[in-house]
């Protein structure tokens, strides 16, 4: 009870002290600028950087082997833009944005996500004061990198179980979601690892706060991606084999 | 058509529970308590990196997340509308 106190007047005087530094950063989602130690930060810029690399090149290949497609990357781009820009009321009492990675994800693999992520996430730094540059190595890594793989995964095992297609699309969108908020948990863990319980404990409190409160809105994302994925099923705008 | 609106109704309804659940939150963002979090492991933090720019208040904050959501559905209600228009000079030929 003392501890939890102890904790609680701690966690205030944070409170304050940050209010007092960084006023106007009071509605953000992914990790803020600043917030990672920089030997962190830097290394999930490494890690990041070859991702959006190899996220360039498929791009290209895509543009080139048929221009049309442009459209539906374009469109792709969009939602991910529109739905991190999308705060949502979650039943633990805050709020926080879906990723909008799933669409991408399906209808051009995970390479492509970096790239499109990248761009929201740098929209998001330079303009909102929402994430940040010095983070955006690790935000990138949780968005556009291994949230969308792992939704990937999803997907085709989704496909290969034989789910009808709504449903695969609809788990893939959800999953991709969580994790993005799972990683960003351990990346936070990790980075500040709990003096009593070590990484583990430090990462499970970071799920508590990410994860839970992104469990409904991971759900409505997915019936979003399911909206869109139907209309576009409905334009004929997907190549027949994901149809 | 009917799926579609029954998939809405669904976001819509996740989106207005949040209201009629007790929980004491006050719908702050989930990365406020984060930052908290990172304050109880590590009180001495401090961010080394402050953001290039700033919006200079949450009205303003509120008008580029606005902008950001209003250019998105533009491009993807952009693209929806075109191909409809498309299929549909199609089915008339």
């Amino acid at each position: 009870m003392e501890k939890l106190l102890k904790k609680l007047s701690l966690s205030g005087l944070g409170m304050g002290m940050l209010l007092l530094i960084v006023p106007q950063e009071a509605f953000a989602m992914h990790i803020m600028e600043g917030f990672l130690p920089p030997v962190w930060a830097l290394a999930w810029w490494i890690l990041f950087l070859p991702c959006l690399y190899v996220g360039l090149v498929r791009l290209r290949q895509i543009v080139a082997h048929d221009s049309n497609q442009k459209v539906l990357l374009a469109l792709c781009g969009a939602f991910i833009f529109v739905l991190s820009a999308l705060k949502i009321p979650s039943v633990t009492g805050s709020c926080s944005h879906p990723t909008g990675v799933g669409l991408a994800v399906i209808l051009f693999g995970p390479g492509v996500v970096a790239v499109l992520g990248a761009i929201v996430l740098l929209f998001q730094a330079l303009l909102l004061a929402h994430g940040g540059l010095t983070t955006l190595g690790a935000n990138g890594m949780s968005m556009a990198v291994i949230g969308p793989v792992v939704g990937y995964l999803v997907w085709k095992l989704a496909c290969k179980a034989g789910f009808r297609r709504d449903v695969s699309v609809f788990l893939c969108a959800m999953v991709a979601d969580l994790m993005t908020y799972f990683v960003t948990s351990i990346q936070l863990g990790v980075a500040f690892p709990d003096p009593h319980f070590g990484i583990t404990g430090s990462s499970l409190k970071f799920m508590s706060i990410f994860c839970l409160t992104q469990i409904p809105i991971a759900i409505a994302e997915g019936l979003l991606t399911v909206m869109i994925y139907d209309q576009l099923t409905k334009r004929q705008l997907l190549p027949a084999r994901s149809q | 058509m009917k799926k579609t609106l029954i998939l809405l109704a669904l976001v819509v309804g996740l989106m207005i529970v949040p209201f009629f659940v007790p929980h004491g939150g006050e719908y702050g963002g989930s990365d406020d308590q984060a930052e908290s979090q990172i304050l109880v492991v590590a009180p001495h933090y401090k961010p080394w990196f402050q953001p290039l720019y700033e919006p200079a208040s949450s009205e303003i904050e509120s008008l580029l997340f606005t902008l950001q959501g209003s250019i998105g559905t533009a491009v993807i209600f952009y693209i929806l509308g075109f191909y409809r228009g498309r299929r549909e000079d199609h089915a008339g030929d």
